[in-house]
């Protein structure tokens, strides 16, 4: 009987101690009863996100939005006005004859007459507007949809966008803008090159997602 | 100050000026080329226009360090081409000029636009055009000249 009753009061005090154990670690978090895949899912979408607002504060910045219009023209300097010289879209994004873009702007920067210059310099396609026709940036969600869809993006997908950022000599551009002919500089994106591309590779790694809403 | 080896209007020319120095100073204060006139001085009235490896090219802003072998014709031998021929050509029979100051630049980015869409509509006559300003508001001869030569083409 005695033998028993200590069995029982043994066993009794081992359940306690596995309890209080268990509960003390759960406790301070150093057990991980069950692994949580919803939450590292909704942290990686978290991080997608605030990545892809880095990269939409460079992409409505003057040096980008400015050939991201809406309109049939382009804009210029940092407080986005119409482009001088009547300067119009034309039908590739390259102006019209006798008024290309590349009548002024050089494959680079002219900085001695203070006209910019780069590769290929044209406009971006109205699929690639972000800009309403008002001349407002067009909302986080909406530029993020138009940039992610490949019927609108020439067909790039998230390794093709980062390679854009990264490469294009346009995008590279926007960090080596020159001066204007006064000799002022002109302003530069929110973020380094290297800090674009490092928003951008994050975006891509969480799966290019977008803000919800209009 | 640098030497560059240019091919204006099929020949070549050679020299020496400040690489900054823009393509309109070039042709104008080296080369004794005045066809070509000064406007605005920052690409904005068109009177400075050349073709530059075929492009309409607004002269005053184009260094001479970023030229390289792209060919150069000017106003003094646009005649030479035929669509060039036939723009003048119009511009005569069409009594177009009035002061005259702005009439190179015009028939250069004319004969640019014959050349990349021969039977243009007004409305790419405005648009190509709308970079080219005259003074004298000699506009809808322009545009007459242009149509005209357009069907000279034919």
């Amino acid at each position: 009987m005695l033998g028993h009753h200590r069995l029982l009061v043994r066993f009794c005090l081992s359940l306690l101690v596995v309890f209080v154990t268990w509960s003390a670690l759960s406790i301070l978090g150093a057990v991980d009863v069950r692994p949580n895949k919803t939450s590292t899912a909704d942290a990686k979408l978290a991080d997608g996100l605030a990545a892809w607002e880095q990269v939409y504060s460079v992409l409505t910045s003057p040096r980008c939005i400015n050939c991201h219009t809406a309109t049939n023209y382009p804009q210029q300097g940092d407080d986005r006005h119409r482009h001088f010289a009547n300067v119009i879209r034309g039908p590739e994004g390259k102006g019209v004859p006798a008024l290309n873009c590349i009548s002024c702007h050089q494959e680079v920067n002219a900085d001695s007459t203070g006209v910019p210059g780069g590769h290929n310099w044209h406009l971006a396609p109205l699929s690639m507007r972000w800009q309403d026709l008002n001349d407002q940036p067009l909302s986080s969600a909406t530029v993020c949809r138009a940039v992610t869809d490949r019927s609108k993006n020439n067909g790039l997908d998230g390794p093709g966008l980062l390679k854009h950022h990264q490469e294009e000599p346009l995008v590279l551009w926007a960090w080596n803008p020159g001066h204007r002919v006064d000799g002022t500089v002109r302003s530069l994106p929110p973020l380094t090159h290297d800090e674009f591309v490092a928003a951008t590779r994050r975006w891509v790694e969480a799966g290019t997602p977008c803000p919800k809403g209009r | 100050m640098a030497t560059y080896q240019l091919n204006v209007n099929g020949q070549h020319r050679e020299v020496n000026v400040d690489p900054s120095t823009p393509l309109l100073w070039v042709l104008r204060e080296e080369l004794k080329m005045t066809g070509t006139k000064y406007g605005c001085g920052i690409s904005a009235c068109g009177a400075c226009t050349v073709h530059l490896a075929g492009i309409a090219t607004r002269s005053c802003v184009v260094p001479v360090s970023l030229l390289g072998d792209r060919p150069i014709i000017t106003i003094e031998a646009i005649g030479q081409d035929p669509v060039g021929r036939a723009v003048q050509d119009a511009w005569v029979d069409k009594d177009v000029v009035q002061c005259g100051y702005c009439q190179s630049g015009q028939i250069m980015s004319a004969v640019a636009l014959l050349k990349a869409t021969p039977k243009p509509t007004d409305t790419n006559i405005e648009e190509s055009m709308g970079g080219n300003l005259c003074r004298c508001a000699t506009y809808v001869r322009i545009r007459e000249a242009i149509n005209s030569a357009s069907q000279q083409l034919k």
